[in-house]
């Protein structure tokens, strides 16, 4: 018998089949498989590729909102340049719409597996339960990446193609270099992806805790949209500083000359603190759980 | 594993977490208990000679702040500006004097409720003043005295308080230390810089002072200065003289105590030039000096009010307290704004600072040329329409283009008024600190004395241009030539890719030029370049970012891992549980096992249920609806902790997704597939979620079972009941495991699957294999199961071989119709004495006979019976279970 080809085996103990390594469970490519042919992973993807191109078409039926409507100034700008555009664009999705594919992947994830029994089987297998979490989550993570990160890049090609590949022009006095303005673009593409971590973690414990899909997602979709309204009572203070959305909107202070990053640091540490902590909640409930679906 | 360091370091964990809970407590009650302190005020009129010696008296109203006892403390004489009163110290001087100071604050002559005239800082008016309140600070037993009527006592102040704090240091040495704040050094330089007369500011500092009709509040020489002034637009020497005496500059070599000193940014008034006259003096006399470039000044912005007090507070008690553990801050500081903060609404400001004071001369230099033809530049008659830079008393123009919005162009040169010189772009940022220097040549034509304003822009790619601090240098040009221009200090950051455009223009808003029409002629000697002084040693401390966002981190770390840590699914995968060597033959072990579903205390859903299932049996988990069976299942694959009890399979204890669940295959309460995947994909990815070779699956059984055909290619959302059963218990079969458990596996088949379903399961224990199947149906287990476990209510009620249990097939129950008790005695009789006849009793709960055949066949029974007139309704065998499952079900409903 030749020694350069190991034999397989399980941990002596075990008493697991041939060939079984709980390590080897559940791999990320399986759990993409699994997901990646559901039809609303397809509607998310195709809604933030169709977004650009509706408000495009938005711009050139009504045209380019004036100053006088009260709109804001980015999105007065949007006709400018390519990334003029793109910025507009992450304006309009940062309130809100980037929370809801996030909501919907991490939401999803585990209630779904709950409400089609197949959770129990994945679980018999056995995946070990914090393996199947942390493959639920990467993918959830890759998914929700993709999701608000094309959003981004869509916009900027459909800008470009539109209205050229031109300076961004700031609201208050001046412009940044194409170049710039493409690198500030992709940090604030990252930026908006962690920010949603805190949804994402929220949307993940809710999925320990329900066996309906609909509720985890809609659940975390709520906080997102209850964080948003507190957000704008401004007698909360510096209270307000710990919403999970409160940073949504701090990328709009790079847009300048000399780029103000002290909000979005700040977004970037509430979102992983949240996410730790609701990440942790999801592990010990998910741990712990007695799973009756 | 020992499970001490375990539990320890979970402890640590908890504690961490406690620390950050108690250490956000203990802030909050520190925060609360400053400012405790209860301050007294005393109001104060001292009446003082108009002049030294003068019989006319003025009176000055001060206030006296002090907390605590009468213990010996050191004073501070804080001092308002121009226009104010001691009013406007108030607030500044309780906050001193809760940190331990005796405050006397007082209004200026002509200010508040003060009498006399404005003496403008005058050696013997104000200043007198203030010598003599430090004559009376000297008397008073709770200040701490250096001497003889000799208090330690510093002054600070802004502006009008700035300067009188600067000359009483420099007439009076009992001062210790001092804190001015944008105020004048040379108030010639300030009002008449380059000779050219600041008419706005100086017209606005006039009629300040100056209330309605009652006409000038000045000294009558004052008064006199400014008319001859705002007339001509021209100093001459009775005003230079007059001014000197009001300027620190004049008293320059005897100003030897430490000084703060804090200038504006935004300052047209006093520029920074004026703070940097100020700190070289005084630091050649060999006495610390600080220098603070605020974000405010006379121009508006953020005064930064709280830190210049914070800042002042640490001077005094180093240098008045003597305090050694205080820090008194960077040798040189500049607030500079990090733009605008979109989402918080306002200006983001952080420091810069360095160990030593640079001079506007910078300690390096970079030069930058300059390039532009020749040009005539016109000054328009009467000096209308003037450029506009700074605007006093509009507050800070700056914030105004903030708040109207878009492309505010704050300055403003009006064409063939100016000439303009620019640079290439920048290739690397230039941060300019200081005084850029750059020569001119100017042909004034014979139209002498020309004057022109020079001013550097900041033009951005896309060509619009910023005026740094909206500051511009006036230039008074008496001959034709090349003249040196010193262009106002500032600290700019000056981009990459963007040019410098040096701007020479005849008019300013803000000054007085020659009324007469002009044209000049305006280049750049050959060569010209900007000297712009840089100080690389100057570090932006940019931490304004708050402590939270490194803490909270931290902290979610800690919880997170506390959380984690002390979760039930972390305690039980601790349990130190190994193989039990014995049990290992076993397929099954349970061993009193409980479980009572939360929310109910009381019902159990499974209680002490025992049971083993050797190798090769096919057992039959049998119970009706509810006793049980499922929960008992659900606990054999660990997805549900029983709460007392143990199962073993193969010798190994079960918990969640232990590895031993990998020989096991189970179909427990209907398929669960994903509903969007054909049957092959959902087959094929389960297995892969395995992680076990594709080898060992062996597919082709399966599906063999699921006998789905073409199906097998549809998604699972389009099947019936029925096929999904089928695949379910294929997927269960999937790698041919050692154990099988199938929950309810014919529901929903039609009789012929069903009897294809038993063939299956006996074929698959024929293997040497063990099944577990549950029903709630005799029927269902007794013909393919060797053995039986019987549940209800949670409870185990027998469990053994199926004969054992079901009753021997040879015992028949004889049911028979009305019948007299001796004649049924008698048949018993006569049929217990047949040949091939075991035994015969009545039957217990219905008229009847139970007979035990051996040998004698139904029918010669049968034959037997109805010879001896035996009203035979029905024959058939005796099933003890299933009389005991009708009972108990019967109960249920």
């Amino acid at each position: 018998m030749s020694t350069n080809q190991p034999v397989e085996t399980a941990e002596p103990d075990s008493g697991a089949a041939v060939g079984f390594r709980p390590s080897r469970t559940l791999p990320l490519r399986v759990e993409a498989r699994r997901q990646l042919s559901r039809r609303r992973t397809f509607v998310v993807f195709g809604v933030m590729v169709a977004l650009p191109v509706i408000v495009w078409l938005a711009l050139a039926v009504g045209g380019t909102p004036s100053g006088r409507d009260g709109s804001p100034s980015l999105i007065q700008a949007a006709t400018s340049s390519g990334v003029n555009f793109a910025f507009a664009v992450l304006f309009m999705a940062s309130g809100f719409l980037l929370s809801v594919p996030v909501a919907l992947f991490f939401g999803d994830t585990i209630a779904s597996e709950a409400s089609w029994s197949s959770l129990r089987y994945l679980l018999a297998a056995p995946v070990p339960r914090a393996r199947l979490l942390v493959s639920k989550l990467a993918v959830a993570l890759g998914f929700s990446a993709v999701a608000v990160l094309v959003l981004p890049l869509v916009a900027l090609g459909v800008g470009t193609a539109a209205y050229g590949s031109g300076e961004l022009h700031l609201t208050l006095a001046g412009s940044l270099t194409t170049g710039t303005a493409t690198v500030r673009l992709a940090l604030v593409a990252l930026y908006l992806f962690v920010c949603q971590l805190s949804i994402a973690g929220f949307a993940l414990w809710l999925s320990t805790l329900t066996d309906a899909p609909l509720g985890a997602v809609g659940g975390a979709v709520g906080l997102a949209i209850l964080s948003g309204i507190l957000d704008n009572i401004t007698a909360l203070g510096s209270l307000r500083d710990f919403l999970p959305t409160h940073g949504m909107y701090a990328w709009v202070d790079v847009l300048q000359t000399d780029p103000d990053w002290t909000g979005m640091v700040e977004g970037l540490s509430l979102a992983v603190s949240l996410a730790l902590v609701f990440g942790a909640l999801a592990f010990r409930h998910f741990q712990a759980k007695d799973v009756v679906s | 594993m020992p499970p001490g360091p375990r539990r320890l370091w979970r402890w640590a964990a908890a504690a961490v977490t406690a620390l950050v809970v108690v250490g956000g407590g203990t802030a909050v009650a520190a925060g609360g208990g400053s400012g405790a302190a209860a301050v007294q005020e005393q109001d104060q009129v001292f009446t003082m000679p108009e002049t030294p010696g003068s019989a006319s008296t003025v009176r000055i109203d001060t206030a006296y702040f002090t907390t605590g006892d009468g213990t010996p403390r050191p004073a501070v004489l804080l001092a308002h500006g121009f226009g104010g009163s001691k009013d406007d110290m108030a607030g500044e001087a309780r906050f001193l004097a809760q940190h331990g100071y005796r405050v006397l604050t007082w209004s200026a002559r002509g200010f508040g409720r003060s009498t006399g005239a404005i003496g403008l800082d005058a050696p013997d008016r104000e200043v007198a003043d203030v010598e003599r309140l430090i004559d009376w600070l000297g008397k008073r037993p709770d200040v701490v005295r250096d001497g003889p009527d000799d208090p330690r006592v510093g002054i600070a102040g802004a502006s009008y308080g700035g300067a009188i704090s600067l000359l009483t240091a420099g007439h009076d040495r009992r001062v210790d230390a001092i804190a001015p704040q944008i105020t004048w050094w040379d108030l010639n330089d300030a009002l008449f810089p380059g000779g050219v007369f600041k008419k706005l500011w100086a017209g606005v500092f006039f009629t300040t002072g100056s209330s309605g009709a009652s006409g000038c509040r000045f000294t009558a020489a004052l008064c006199q200065v400014y008319q001859h002034a705002a007339l001509t637009g021209t100093t001459d020497a009775a005003t230079t003289a007059l001014l000197a005496q009001s300027s620190p500059d004049s008293v320059a070599a005897s100003i030897k105590v430490p000084t703060l000193i804090t200038q504006g940014q935004n300052d047209s008034l006093f520029p920074l030039a004026q703070a940097d006259a100020m700190a070289r003096a005084i630091r050649a006399n060999g006495a610390p000096v600080a220098v603070d470039w605020s974000s405010g000044g006379h121009d508006g912005g953020d005064q930064e009010s709280s830190r210049v007090q914070a800042r002042t507070l640490a001077w005094f008690d180093t240098y008045l307290k003597h305090d050694q553990g205080v820090d008194t801050g960077p040798a040189f500081r500049v607030t500079r704004t990090g733009g605008v903060s979109v989402s918080a609404g306002q200006v983001v400001t952080f420091g810069a600072s360095a160990d030593s004071y640079p001079t506007i001369n910078g300690t390096a230099r970079r030069t930058v040329a300059l390039d532009g033809p020749p040009q005539t530049v016109a000054n328009p008659a009467g000096g209308m329409p003037p450029a506009v830079s700074s605007v006093p008393g509009l507050g800070a123009l700056g914030q105004l283009g903030g708040l109207l919005g878009g492309n505010v162009s704050l300055s403003q040169d009006m064409p063939g008024q100016y000439a303009a010189f620019q640079s290439a772009p920048l290739d690397s940022a230039l941060q300019l600190t200081g005084s850029a220097d750059v020569q001119v040549t100017v042909d004034t034509d014979g139209q002498a004395p020309a004057v022109l304003f020079a001013k550097l822009y900041d033009v951005s790619p896309d060509g619009s241009a910023v005026l740094p601090h909206q500051l511009v240098t006036p230039l008074r040009v008496t001959a034709s030539g090349t003249v040196d221009v010193r262009l106002p200090a500032v600290d700019h950051d000056f981009a990459a890719g963007h040019r410098l455009r040096l701007v020479l223009a005849t008019t300013d808003l803000g000054f007085s030029s020659p009324a007469a029409p002009a044209t000049y002629r305006v280049s750049l000697p050959s060569g010209a370049a900007l000297t712009l002084p840089t100080d690389p040693a100057l570090r932006n401390d940019r931490s304004s970012l708050p402590l939270w966002v490194w803490v909270l981190p931290l902290a979610a770390a800690a919880i997170a891992v506390a959380i984690v840590a002390t979760g039930r699914g972390a305690r039980r995968r601790r349990g130190p549980r190994g193989p039990d060597p014995e049990l290992e033959k076993l397929p099954l072990v349970v061993r009193g096992l409980s479980k009572r579903y939360q929310g109910s205390t009381d019902r159990y859903a499974v209680k002490e249920l025992s049971f083993r299932v050797e190798r090769g049996q096919v057992l039959g988990l049998l119970g009706p609806n509810g006793a049980g069976k499922t929960t008992t299942m659900r606990m054999l694959m660990g997805l549900i902790r029983p709460d007392a009890g143990t199962v073993h399979l193969f010798g190994h204890p079960v918990t969640a997704g232990a590895p031993v669940l990998s020989r096991v295959g189970a179909f427990v309460e209907g398929a669960g597939f994903l509903p969007h995947l054909s049957g092959r994909a959902n087959l094929d990815l389960y297995w892969r979620a395995t992680g076990r070779p594709a080898g060992d699956a062996h597919v082709a059984e399966a599906l063999e079972i699921a006998d789905l055909g073409e199906a097998l290619e549809r998604p699972v959302r389009t099947y019936s009941q029925g096929m999904r059963q089928r695949l379910a218990i294929a997927q269960a079969m999937l790698g041919l495991p050692e154990l099988l458990i199938l929950d309810e596996p014919t529901n929903g088949l039609d009789p012929q699957q069903i009897r294809e379903m038993r063939a299956v399961i006996t074929r698959y224990a024929a293997g040497g294999r063990t099944v577990i199947v549950s029903s709630h149906l005799l029927s269902e287990v007794e013909q393919t199961c060797t053995h039986l476990v019987v549940m209800t209510q949670g409870r185990l009620l027998a469990a053994g071989p199926v004969a054992e249990i079901t009753g021997n097939d040879d015992e028949l129950l004889v049911g028979i119709g009305e019948m007299g008790a001796e004649e049924l005695d008698a048949a018993i009789t006569a049929i217990g004495t047949l040949d091939g006849v075991v035994s015969v009793a009545p039957a217990p709960e219905e008229a009847g006979l139970l007979v035990r055949l051996d040998g004698l066949a139904v029918a010669q029974l049968l034959a037997e019976l109805l010879r001896l007139n035996v009203p035979v309704e029905r024959v058939g065998p005796h099933r003890r279970l299933e009389d005991a499952f009708l009972t108990l079900t019967g109960d249920r409903a």
